[in-house]
């Protein structure tokens, strides 16, 4: 690990004041980015330290939850409200890494964390145009079980590895962010980029912004919402494929749905175009199956994941039928 | 020859804390009239575990220590003025480092050397296994002696610097300039004209008749193709050492499975007297194979000398993937011809599998198939292809390991198609001798393990069908396997025992413990040797001036010590009668005619004549009475076929919408002769299933054939298993002694590592009707 | 900058990259608590911080200032084990010992996630407090790896102490 400076934020300017360069990265608990430090795939001059801004979970005035961006991962899985009210969001945190990362691990480190593809953290000895623009990428030609089939590129296939953005991006989550212009609100959707042929540039943050909360709005769906998480090992492994919905049905109809994919995709995936097929369906096998036929429509494979789509598709019709099931 | 008669009315043990499953028992066996033709055996009940002795369920004696995080490791120990290492690993498979730079290293905050080629001492190249009796190296490369690469991930420089973090930075700023060199890392590159193996002093074949022929005259036949994959040990200790040149003696805190001989080898390589090399590794963190000599052992003593500073090199976890080799991948096939009646007329199990050019190591898959079942017919052969690679090694089971699965998988089709249940065609196809020695099996008994695990586990008879059932989303279904594991002891095996004054005994030998709970075992026959209470033996290990250079592999250590215990005990016991003094009772008797027993000397023949040993000493006016011999050869493995067998039952349950794939439920009973202590027995039992469960699963070091690198060198993209992916895990021993193993038993480290998989897919078929011949069983192969 | 470590302060280091693992088993002699993999991928560097179980390999010591650390050395009584630790004995829930002590740091905290009624991936119910089932426990112990197989014998141990102790 390259030596750097150590501070810690006193407040949210403070922690924005301290960035002078691209040297400079915010410092969550460190659950990935220390990982990266001593991969030597990150190498910051300067840490500032963020995890004793803010950490409250809270209402908003709008009947939604607003949770501080160092809130930990289990305080967010165990907060009633979420429980209550976004289950899907409780059961993704829940089934990603283990108690004691989840313990570490803040919403604002989590939200931004990096890809596990092998290749972008063999520094030395494997091509990767994520770390080295226009060096090439082994991935393509290599093993990429792991990897994405919707929304890569030709320059990268790697995939965004978080579970709890899966959910939060099917419950309209919005990132709340701070920077030496002011503050801006981004739909957790639209916060990551795709790969293109800039896969180095993953986030619409600008140099100094610090993700200071996430809201999650007040919708009755939400609460009838759950996620499964498909992987190769029981526990303590990364997504193959996820899934976090939600469904409402109303005489009979779909009234509202929310479809998110993780493990397929460089960022949390939302599947609009399925979404929008299944409202005013009949929840049903058939119409599930449409959906989840839409939803991997423009999947891309490899060799190694050329099972993803049907295991995607698969686990889409469970989950929705799982919760139609639970609704009558 | 003659024909010794196996027993199988021996009661069998079990574990102490296994629960016994009652459910299903009997009822759907005893209905087939298959599994209780010998009376009394499935029927019989656990045994409550002797009180005393041999198989008593004695705690782990250093359970409470690592309890409390106080047994010291190999980099848990310090010498003042140390420094820590770190390594740079090449990035190419084969060629030659055209330029080193390392300016910047130097330069870096705290470092106190940089080493290269062009600076390391010069030194004879290690000893590689079978290169002589006591090579206890992975290859044969020489230790950063020149400019030449010849894997993706060897050494190519080292830091020693005042704190890890420094140098681990350092070795970052480490530039190396490369002459690429052609290398063969693809496995059909290697496997093309690859020649028939020779591997621990023979060629990796046989032939018996011709068994292509049978098989195509064959009433029924089976003819499948398998692979497996290349794995890594993954002992969550990082293999390290901390090292100091004391005077002129070598001192080395090690995590090793061969105390001597990693000290004779290492001797070797810096031209020392072994007497100048004094190693310690009194707790190893896991070995499975893995824990042997290693460059970075060598290069941190060769830079310690270099600094004139004592060096702890603690691997990162992506260096024991770099230069810690592992299992090496295989492609076998096993084609098998039947009659109708279910015996066998031919088997064919061979296969292509990768080394490299410097090491003797072979996964010698064939294994099973050589003492398993009787043939009118059979060819075995293994090819090994050599990529420019780390080199591979030994990991638990070799051969067995990855070489029962296609031969029990294979078996299973068979018995489909024959409409055999799998139990009965393997009981018709138990030979009488060894099928390819003809030699006696010295104590054999799987078809008492196969018909104990079938009603301990409620084996459901079947001919032909799948009996897979559906719980809701769930495929659940059930298969069985055998298992197998040559018995092996090595010569080497010595010991000295201290007899004091007070009665109790000091046992110093230099074995090994990764967890086996070896002290504690040997403790047991220690105090069985001596006829000394258990509580009145010290035990003391880890140490290569200790007696003996026993090594930690192939399950033999347990028999050496056995065999070491009774060389040393009657030395002892000559040492004691020259002792007695005129005038008692034992006086004048020969040694050969006297024995230890319940703290006396006495005579073998009449144990009431006696003298107790604290009179002896005491008459004799010595505080302690010490005897050192070393044990015979190991003759027994010549003369009779021995082998460890079992069977194992696994219940799996594959979801039909993802693919994921549980096993909820295993049996394995085992026949390794005695059992030394039940508990640990069960632990070592369960501690292979549970691996094997890794290898059925989701164990896979993914080697890029374009570079030669490992791709996933990280516990985080290399899966074993977790937690959740254990179940409760019913063991049970046929506990039958040996008569020819040194106190009866065989050796158990590694037979539950076999048979496991074979289980798994056999499970997986009857759930899906899915026969998978790829490991690991992912999901998308039951998509 | 101090942090207290089983009841007693130490002054964190001046170097910013050392982990709270390495500065303890390096700077402190204090060994207990082991390395496996320096990535979290294995939890046996598992150690409390103010009682939540956290893995000390991923945690720069800088960071936790002012905060209290319990190792598996600060757990027994003098000469008597903890409970926890005499169960993983009696148990046999450990072979070669490497990744014990993080087990048993980590069922420590475990058994105060179910007191408080924190939920896990395979609990049903998230809005009933969860029963320490074998399976619940499986779960909340799969960030500890072991590779001697030794999971039979350390469940076992952890259900014992859970009934004896909740």
């Amino acid at each position: 690990m390259t030596p750097f400076d150590y501070a810690r934020a006193r407040s949210e300017q403070d922690a924005v004041a301290r960035v002078k360069d691209a040297g400079t990265k915010y410092l969550g608990a460190g659950t990935n980015l220390v990982d990266l430090m001593r991969e030597g795939v990150e190498v910051p001059s300067r840490l500032v330290d963020v995890t004793r801004l803010s950490s409250r979970i809270e209402p908003t005035d709008g009947g939604g939850l607003l949770i501080g961006a160092a809130a930990s991962n289990t305080a967010v899985a165990e907060d009633a409200a979420v429980r209550a009210r976004y289950p899907a969001l409780a059961r993704a945190i829940l089934s990603g890494a283990s108690a004691q990362i989840r313990n570490m691990a803040t919403v604002g480190g989590n939200i931004l964390q990096r890809t596990r593809c092998t290749y972008f953290l063999d520094v030395e000895g494997a091509r990767c145009n994520k770390r080295q623009p226009g060096q090439g990428c082994d991935a393509l030609e290599g093993f990429n079980r792991g990897h994405g089939v919707l929304g890569v590129s030709p320059a990268c296939i790697a995939t965004h590895p978080s579970d709890m953005c899966v959910a939060l991006a099917a419950f309209d989550a919005v990132v709340h962010i701070a920077g030496a212009n002011g503050r801006r609100h981004v739909p957790l959707v639209d916060l990551h980029r795709l790969p293109g042929d800039t896969p180095h540039l993953e986030t619409v943050l600008e140099l100094g912004e610090l993700i200071t909360a996430v809201e999650l709005p007040s919708q009755t769906i939400t609460a009838r919402s759950t996620y499964r998480k498909v992987r190769d090992r029981a526990s303590y492994a990364f997504a193959l494929v996820s899934v976090a919905a939600a469904l409402e049905v109303a005489e009979g109809r779909i009234a509202d749905v929310r479809i998110a994919l993780g493990g397929v995709a460089p960022k949390p995936w939302r599947a609009r175009e399925a979404e929008a097929t299944l409202i005013g369906a009949v929840p049903g096998q058939s119409a599930f199956v449409a959906a989840a036929e839409l939803a991997l429509a423009g999947a891309r494979t490899r060799p190694g994941n050329a099972f993803k789509p049907e295991l995607a598709r698969r686990t889409i019709v469970a989950v929705l039928s799982d919760l139609a099931g639970a609704g009558q | 020859m003659t024909m010794r008669t196996k027993d199988h009315h021996m009661p069998f043990v079990s574990s102490p804390f296994v629960t016994r499953r009652d459910v299903l028992v009997g009822s759907a066996a005893t209905a087939a009239g298959l599994f209780l033709a010998e009376p009394g055996l499935a029927t019989s009940l656990p045994n409550a575990p002797a009180r005393s002795g041999l198989g008593t369920a004695y705690p782990r004696r250093d359970g409470p220590l690592k309890v409390r995080g106080a047994a010291r490791f190999a980099a848990e120990h310090r010498f003042p003025g140390m420094v820590y290492g770190a390594l740079v690993f090449s990035t190419i498979a084969r060629g030659t480092i055209r330029r080193i730079e390392t300016e910047a290293a130097r330069a870096a905050s705290g470092v106190v050397l940089v080493m290269t080629h062009e600076n390391m001492p010069r030194l004879a190249p290690p000893e590689p296994f079978y290169a002589s009796p006591t090579g206890m190296a992975g290859s044969a490369i020489p230790v950063m002696q020149d400019a030449s690469v010849h894997w993706n991930g060897q050494p190519v420089a080292v830091i020693l610097a005042s704190t890890q973090e420094e140098a681990d930075h350092a070795a970052r700023l480490v530039r190396v300039d490369y002459e690429v060199a052609e290398a063969v890392t693809r496995f059909d590159d290697a496997a093309v004209g690859a020649p028939v193996a020779f591997y621990a002093g023979r060629d990796l074949q046989y032939r018996d008749g011709d068994a292509e022929a049978a098989l195509a005259e064959a009433e029924a036949s089976v003819d499948l193709e398998f692979s497996t994959p290349q794995q890594n040990h993954n002992q969550i200790e990082l293999h390290a050492v901390t090292v100091a040149w004391q005077g002129g003696v070598l001192r080395m805190h090690d995590c090793t499975q061969g105390v001597d001989l990693s000290a004779i080898t290492i001797a070797k390589v810096f031209g020392l007297d072994p007497s100048q090399v004094h190693l310690t590794a009194e707790f190893v963190g896991g070995g499975f194979g893995g824990k042997t000599l290693w460059q970075y052992h060598i290069l941190a003593a060769a830079a310690a000398r270099l600094a004139g500073r004592p060096v702890r090199m603690t691997l990162t976890r992506e260096g024991v993937y770099r230069i810690c080799g592992g299992r090496a991948p295989t492609r076998q096939r096993v084609a098998l011809g039947a009659r109708l009646d279910g015996r066998l007329t031919a088997l064919i199990h061979t296969g292509t599998t990768m080394k490299i050019a410097q090491n003797s190591m072979t996964e010698p898959f064939m294994e099973a198939a050589e003492h398993m079942y009787r043939t009118d017919t059979m060819h075995l052969e293994i090819r090994a292809g050599v990529r420019d690679m780390l080199a591979n090694t030994f990991m638990r089971a070799p051969g067995a390991a990855v070489g029962t699965f296609p031969l029990e998988v294979a078996l299973d089709a068979l018995a489909e198609r024959l409409a055999i249940d799998p139990i009965e065609l393997r009981i018709r196809n138990e030979p009488e001798v060894d099928p390819t020695t003809g030699k006696a099996f010295s104590q054999r008994a799987l078809v008492g393990a196969l018909r104990e695990g079938a009603h301990r586990f409620g084996w459901q008879p079947r001919s032909g069908e799948r009996l897979g059932r559906r719980e809701g989303e769930w495929l659940v279904g059930t298969g069985m396997a055998a298992a197998y594991y040559p018995y092996k002891r090595f010569p080497g095996g010595a010991a000295r025992i201290t007899l004091g004054q007070d009665g109790r005994a000091v046992v110093e030998l230099a074995v090994h413990d990764m967890g086996m709970g070896t002290g504690t075992a040997t403790a047991a026959v220690a105090a069985d040797r001596l006829g000394l209470p258990y509580e009145d033996i010290e035990i003391r290990y880890g140490d290569n001036r200790l007696p003996g250079n026993m090594i930690a592999a192939g399950s033999q250590q347990m028999a050496a010590i056995g065999a070491a215990l009774t060389a040393a005990r009657d030395a002892l016991v000559a040492e004691l009668a020259a002792l007695v003094p005129a005038g008692a009772a034992l006086h004048g008797r020969p040694a050969e005619a006297l024995t230890t027993r319940d703290g006396a000397l006495v005579l073998a023949s009449d144990p009431a004549t006696r003298m107790p040993l604290a009179d002896l000493l005491a008459r004799a006016e010595r505080r302690e009475v010490s005897a050192e011999a070393a044990a015979p050869p190991p003759s027994e493995a010549k003369e009779w076929s021995m082998h460890s067998t079992g069977a194992v039952f696994a219940e799996v349950r594959v979801n039909a919408v993802t693919g994921e794939l549980r096993v909820s439920r295993i049996t394995g009973v085992y026949d390794c002769g005695r059992i030394l202590n039940s508990t640990l027995a069960a632990s070592q039992f369960r501690s292979g299933i549970v691996m094997a469960l890794g290898m059925a699963l989701m164990e896979n070091t993914l080697f890029d054939e374009r570079s030669g690198r490992i791709a996933n060198p990280s516990l985080a993209a290399y899966y074993i298993p977790a937690h959740l992916d254990a179940p409760e895990i019913d063991v049970a021993w046929t506990g039958i002694p040996d008569p020819e193993a040194p106190s009866g038993a065989r050796g158990i480290g590694e037979i539950s590592m076999t048979g496991v998989a074979a289980s798994v897919a056999n499970a997986v078929y009857d759930a899906t009707g899915k026969r998978i011949h790829d490991l690991p069983i992912t999901l998308d192969k039951l998509l | 900058m101090t942090i207290t470590i089983n009841g007693q302060p130490y002054d964190l280091p001046t170097d910013a990259r050392v982990s709270l693992l390495d500065f303890m088993r390096e700077r402190l002699d204090l060994f207990g608590t082991k390395k496996g993999c320096n990535q979290g991928a294995c939890g046996a560097c598992t150690v409390l911080i103010d009682g939540e179980r956290v893995l000390a390999c991923l945690a720069l010591a800088a960071q936790y200032d002012g905060r209290s650390v319990t190792t598996i050395e600060g757990l027994a009584d003098g000469e008597d084990l903890h409970p926890l630790q005499a169960l993983f004995v009696k148990h046999d829930g450990l072979q070669c010992g490497y990744c014990t002590p993080g087990q048993i740091m980590s069922a420590i905290a475990l058994s105060n996630e179910f007191s408080r009624g924190a939920p896990s991936s395979v609990t049903t119910d998230l809005d009933v407090p969860a029963t320490p089932n074998r399976e619940e426990i499986r779960e909340r112990m799969s960030g500890n790896l072991c590779r001697c197989g030794a999971h039979n014998g350390m469940i076992e141990a952890i259900t014992s102490y859970l009934s004896e102790h909740s």
